[in-house]
């Protein structure tokens, strides 16, 4: 019999978004975060750049200027109700952050220093505005150093290596999770009035990605188990700055601070593609530019990558160029001890992975599967909302790069995705107390546990026939080749089946670890169920869409179609049935026009 | 290039003693050691238990014993090692449970008892902006900011392996981090805290925390400047 316990908020997940919602929740309400790392292990940890806010601390901004950038990075498929939400709370946000303790950067002045950053600009020049708050290039690191110390703080309860597997709905209400406790293989119900999912991303299903072993989707895949639909899942970003086959993450602040892009023919490629803001446009604008690159022979000994260029040579000579000054006026003219103070890790990545010196050569890079727009669909306070009407689901919660509120649309804008997950973190953790001191436990299931059950009598009696390395393989090289970057109606006919097939072939697997503590062998056989299915519903969703919009690219439908497809995807998942329906995309002051930069 | 790994195994619920495996792979040099761990899983046993999430160098779980040293597996490359043997084992002074999965237990409690976290209840700027902090000010701590919490520094060091109640070089870091930090208002508590006997003092400058740690951090010169403030009662 499995362990219970009660609380009347739980939250899934340690990352950014869970940290923020358990301490806003455990304010008025008995909260407890279960996850599967040690919270600090989180992949907010990795983010690197800026915590996007118009605090308008070195030069004129407004949070109006934050949203028209944000609808208009999304290729006009963001909410903007929600967009407008999320970038007026951003100033208050990043306020919050500091009086918490978080080390930002800091001005000449005392304030919190700021930086450019991909998309985000002065509405009225056009060109690039300092609105990235930042510490050095490990903004994320701080973000979850500090809302962990605040949970230390605050005696926030912690389960911390439970992986949850399963939710418990009843009478269309949340009812709980179900877990495992990595250190002793027991079960645990956990029965509570609202659960919150704050569990990342899924990047793992793509070859080459800057995300952690542990993106592997857990969330999605478990309400999605559960009858809840899966939004926008064809909308996935590939950050164009990758480490060359590594995927490891090259913050768009490189470029923030000077950085030049080049093809094998020495020519700053991104002059023909963003005329006006040139390296610092869109990062799905950047990829794309890459792949046509690449099409044409202008990868680097065709072996699709290109140079990452922020040596203070080249830096000074484009900033000249560009005419780009200081906030003073004086020309932005940069030495190497100066990048090297604002982007110690990326050099220590550098230097570590590839024996590079970033103030001194450039820097090979590629795009890489960086971050989920789609995801479990939410409204602005992290209620899951579960048809084309958006009928709240009592009880269930979901916040970060998890949730699909949508304020990325079919692009996320750099620096947006720490907004996120501290305004919906904090909202999904209010709104979700406030809905537990007014409601009533609803009674748990007779057995709770009977899926997870089943799923791990399944593990251990598979006829051992496949492997899951390398199932595990086959899916994130396909996925990479047909559902990246650039898509078509046979790439992707192509990951559908193929993506069965594995599918099928994972009903073989069989975990050989017999043991009940720290069973890794049976939790990475479970994520690679998960991957199964988000991969599933991801080309499934991205074959109908028949046009091109931010992060999604049909070769086949080059052009942005808003009289078809200017509305949300929803995908239910039923077995190997994938079933799609579409709601409409909130539009309030900004009609879409064609998307330059 | 052939490189031999040698992985430390114990299984609780299996063996009596640890072991060693000996795997005989076919690498590239610029592999890094969690690479290879993961090519255990794949294609030798799938059994072997290990924590790593990152895979980069900044979320810290994979903390390891690689041929005597600590280092986090993922930001070491086997060029870096010099070596064809590689040994790999589970940190020191922490319990191990299976394979290379320390207890983090007690590494987490010294951690919490340092006060880990801004204390100041003063109010905040009538404008409602954040506080004033020059980069001189924020300097002053940079170093320290960076800790991720993996623990190499903690189980590299022989006092913390004589003694696991001793705060260890992690947790004083993470108080150095708050300690000089201009905003913060609770450097005496916390110096009180590290004045004790399980505190500061137990330090005895062998630098091995400062050369195990994954992100240069100057570990000896922290403790360094803590024991001097507790001696001085100042901070400059």
């Amino acid at each position: 019999m499995a362990n219970i316990h009660q609380f009347d908020v739980i939250v899934v997940g340690g990352g950014g978004a869970g940290l923020m919602a358990a301490l806003n929740a455990s304010k008025t309400a008995r909260t407890a975060v279960i996850s599967k790392l040690y919270p600090v292990r989180s992949h907010t940890g990795a983010a690197q750049g800026g915590i996007g806010a118009a605090l308008g601390n070195i030069e004129e901004d407004s949070p109006d200027w934050h949203t028209f950038d944000t609808v208009k990075g999304s290729d006009y498929l963001g909410d903007q109700d929600a967009i407008e939400f999320m970038c007026h709370e951003a100033v208050q946000a990043v306020l919050d952050l500091e009086h918490m303790g978080l080390p930002f950067t800091r001005t000449a002045d005392g304030r919190i220093a700021q930086r450019p950053f991909g998309g985000h600009t002065n509405n009225v020049t056009g060109k690039p505005v300092r609105r990235s708050c930042y510490a050095a290039d490990r903004t994320g690191h701080m973000i979850l150093q500090t809302l962990y110390q605040q949970c230390i703080k605050n005696n926030t309860l912690f389960y911390d290596e439970f992986q949850v597997m399963d939710l418990l709905l009843v009478d269309g209400k949340a009812a709980g999770v179900v877990a495992v406790e990595l250190a002793t293989g027991e079960l645990h119900v956990f029965h509570a009035k609202a659960v919150i999912f704050a569990t990342g991303g899924h990047g793992r299903i793509w070859e080459i990605t800057s995300n952690a072993y542990a993106y592997t989707g857990d969330g999605c895949a478990i309400t999605a188990r559960r009858g809840i639909p899966l939004e926008d899942m064809e909308f996935f970003q590939f950050h164009p700055t990758g480490i060359f086959k590594l995927g490891i993450l090259i913050t768009e602040a490189v470029r923030g601070e000077g950085g030049i892009l080049f093809n094998a023919k020495g020519e700053r490629f991104m002059e023909k593609y963003a005329p006006r803001i040139k390296d610092l446009a869109s990062r799905d604008v950047i990829s794309r530019a890459m792949y046509l690159e690449t099409r044409a022979g202008n990868d680097v000994n065709g072996q699709r990558f290109f140079y990452l260029d922020v040596t203070p040579e080249t830096v000074n000579k484009y900033a000249d160029l560009d005419g780009r000054t200081r906030p003073d006026g004086t020309p932005y003219h940069v030495t190497a001890a100066e990048i090297m103070s604002k982007i110690p890790d990326i050099a220590d990545f550098c230097l570590t992975y590839l024996g590079v010196d970033p103030t001194r050569q450039p820097i090979p890079v590629q795009p890489t599967a960086h971050y989920a727009m789609g995801g479990i669909p939410t409204d602005k306070y992290g209620r899951v909302v579960v048809d084309e009407k958006n009928t709240v689901l009592p009880g269930l919660y979901a916040a970060g790069e998890v949730a699909c509120v949508s304020v990325h649309g079919a692009n996320r804008l750099g620096t947006n995705s720490l907004v996120d997950l501290v305004v919906f973190g904090k909202h999904a953790g209010l709104d979700a107390a406030a809905y537990a001191n007014g409601a009533d436990f609803t009674p748990l299931p007779a057995n709770p546990t009977e899926l997870v059950d089943e799923t791990i009598a399944r593990f251990q009696n598979g006829s051992g026939k496949e492997r899951v390395a390398k199932i595990g393989s086959e899916l994130r090289a396909e996925m990479f080749d047909n559902v990246g970057v650039f898509r078509t109606q046979e790439s992707l006919e192509h990951a559908v089946e193929k993506v069965k097939e594995l599918r099928e072939r994972y009903l073989q697997v069989k975990v050989t670890d017999s043991g009940k503590i720290f069973n890794m062998e049976m939790m990475q056989t479970w994520e690679l169920g998960n991957m199964l299915d988000l991969a599933l519903v991801t080309a499934v969703s991205a074959l109908a869409r028949t046009e091109s919009r931010g992060g999604h690219a049909r070769d086949d439908f080059p052009a942005r179609d808003d009289v078809n497809w200017l509305k949300h995807t929803l995908a239910w998942m039923n077995g190997d049935q994938v079933t799609l329906g579409y709601k409409p995309v909130v539009i309030t002051k900004y009609m879409p026009k064609e998307r330059t930069y | 290039m052939e490189i031999k790994l040698r992985v430390f195994r114990f299984n609780p619920e299996k063996d009596a003693k640890p072991h060693f495996d000996t795997f005989i792979m076919d690498v590239d040099p610029n592999d890094r050691v969690l690479d290879l761990l993961e090519y255990v899983k794949a294609d030798f046993d799938s059994t072997l238990a290990l924590r790593r999430s990152c895979a980069h160098g900044v979320c810290g779980s994979d903390a390891m014993r690689i041929n005597g040293r600590n280092y986090l597996a993922c930001k070491v490359l086997v060029k870096n090692l010099k070596s064809d043997t590689i040994t790999v084992e589970p940190l020191l002074g922490l319990r191990v449970i299976k394979d290379l999965i320390v207890d983090m237990g007690p590494f987490f409690e010294n951690f919490r008892s340092v006060l880990p976290y801004l204390i100041n209840d003063d109010p905040l700027p009538a404008d409602g902006r954040e506080r004033l902090q020059s980069p001189e000010q924020r300097e002053r701590f940079e170093d320290t900011t960076k800790c991720i919490l993996c623990a190499a520094c903690t189980t590299s060091c022989p006092s913390f392996w004589a003694d696991e109640r001793y705060v260890g070089p992690a947790a004083i870091v993470n108080a150095h981090r708050f300690i000089f930090d201009s905003r913060d208002t609770a450097a005496a508590k916390r110096l009180e805290i590290l004045n004790q006997q399980i505190g500061v003092w137990r330090c005895r400058t062998a630098f091995n925390c400062t050369e195990a740690c994954p992100r240069d951090i100057h570990i000896t010169t922290a403790i360094a400047e803590v024991k001097k403030a507790i001696n001085t009662g100042k901070l400059d």
